[in-house]
């Protein structure tokens, strides 16, 4: 006998789904977090998407809705502005720690155990595959055995490490985000997210303002960790503040985060072993060209739950089986996210003269229609700039 | 030589133990730790620091 079918390792919101699938379908399941309230710190820029909600199966709930989002603002390195607002880019930005709580609440409501302060120290092996889990608990060595043990436990995945499945982020496919979260700012249209591009603003990466509503909102600059070791994203985010005093003159940060990104797309590994499946950062399941990883997560995480509980309903916990989640997953967000990769590379590879002219011709038109090849804009590209064409094309073919 | 983290700047995030290829840097309540028996001095982790909390 163990003492539960499924020990989810991190409390982040594909931690909390992950726990409330596998107990919404009968499993005995032990959600272990590290840090001493669920939610805080925040790593996060607190975006979620209409269509993120509805893959995830939740609803807004004002409790947790900071502000409601009815589009994109993209800014170019001159300042031109371009504005999208197609229901694809509607959502919410959320208050990430009540919401963070509220997911625990939920898995906790369908029948799952649930420790704060209880950080994983190693795992229990018979045959040399993962049994449970020994934890500190709030100063105490404690043991749970389980069938199976699911790593959801973020970039620096311990239970993936733990496991013998290689997870370390590679510099050139990790992003370097540094964030304030400011209050008294003004002038900004606080029902759209604000992105702006440029090598000189944020090379490799962006630079985000996504309102909270009455002047507060997460200032944040992402950069690829190959161009963080030559310039700080810090040094990147606070020349942007000063350099926009019709936004920040009378700002001041509330709230300062940071982190790693995984933009890999996913891991190119398996991420599930005999007994064991990772889940959310920790398989490197983020959106490669914005770095969200709720939305990617909270779904991975309904898949993840649901074949757990398969695969204990069958009694074969094999890599074998769980690879049927991640099968699931590589086919659907999975192909998603290789797509997103091809655009993250061919904008990587731009110059500012270049983002230029795509904010021209952008103008009226969506980012993905890019991708899809959409013939009106190829051919306005082909007229003013061949090269560019050409250049995307080596991206969006094949 | 290994990796060294600077307590003062350092704000918690754990960036750099996700791209620590020895699995030498553990992020624990409030503190990063550098286990220098395993520290291969890459620099991998000074060159993630969003906030330049790391050096070799």
């Amino acid at each position: 006998m163990t003492d539960y079918d499924a020990i989810v390792v991190g409390a982040g919101p594909s931690g909390c789904m992950t726990a409330k699938v596998c107990a919404e379908n009968g499993l005995s399941v032990l959600l272990l977090e590290k840090v001493a309230e669920i939610g805080t710190p925040k790593r996060c820029a607190e975006g979620l998407s209409l269509n993120g909600f509805e893959k995830a199966g939740l609803k807004p709930d004002k409790k947790w809705c900071a502000q409601a989002i009815n589009g994109a603002v993209l800014w170019s390195p001159s300042g031109k502005s371009v504005v999208m607002e197609r229901p694809d880019t509607w959502g919410y930005v959320l208050e990430r720690k009540i919401f963070g709580k509220h997911l625990a609440r939920d898995a906790i409501k369908a029948g799952a155990d649930c420790m704060v302060r209880a950080t994983v120290t190693d795992l229990i092996k018979e045959d040399g595959k993962p049994a449970g889990v020994k934890a500190d608990f709030l100063g105490d060595e404690v043991e749970f055995s389980s069938k199976l043990v699911i790593g959801a436990d973020g970039t620096e995945s311990k239970v993936g490490r733990m496991a013998g499945i290689k997870t370390t982020n590679v510099l050139n496919d990790y992003i370097s985000g540094f964030q304030y979260e400011m209050a008294g700012i003004e002038g900004l249209d606080e029902s759209k997210i604000h992105l702006w591009f440029g090598n000189g603003v944020a090379p490799k990466g962006y630079m985000w303002v996504f309102p909270k509503g009455d002047g507060v909102a997460n200032v944040g600059v992402g950069i690829l960790s190959t161009e963080n070791a030559k310039v700080g994203a810090r040094s990147y985010l606070e020349r942007f503040i000063a350099g926009h005093p019709e936004f920040f003159k009378n700002a001041s940060p509330i709230e300062v985060n940071a982190g790693g990104i995984p933009v890999s797309g996913y891991m190119k590994d398996a991420f599930v072993g005999d007994n064991v499946m990772l889940v959310g950062d920790a398989a490197q399941q983020v959106n490669p060209i914005h770095g969200g990883g709720m939305s990617t997560g909270l779904y991975a995480g309904r898949i993840c739950g649901r074949v757990a509980a398969e695969a204990i309903a069958s009694g074969d916990l094999s890599k074998r089986k769980l690879l049927e989640y991640e099968d699931e997953w590589r086919r659907t967000d999975g192909a998603r996210m290789d797509t997103m990769l091809k655009l993250r590379h061919f904008l990587e590879g731009l110059s500012d003269k270049d983002l230029e002219y795509f904010a021209d011709v952008m103008k009226g038109h969506e980012l993905e229609d890019i991708q899809k090849g959409k013939t009106r804009f190829m051919v306005k590209l082909l007229v003013r700039k061949p090269k560019l064409l050409l250049y995307a094309r080596k991206y969006f073919t094949g | 030589m290994v990796a060294v983290n600077d307590h003062g700047v350092c704000i918690h995030c754990g960036g750099c133990v996700g791209v620590c290829p020895a699995d030498a840097i553990t992020l624990e309540e409030n503190r990063i730790v550098v286990d220098e028996s395993k520290c291969i001095d890459c620099g991998a982790c000074v060159k993630m620091c969003p906030v330049g909390a790391m050096r070799i």
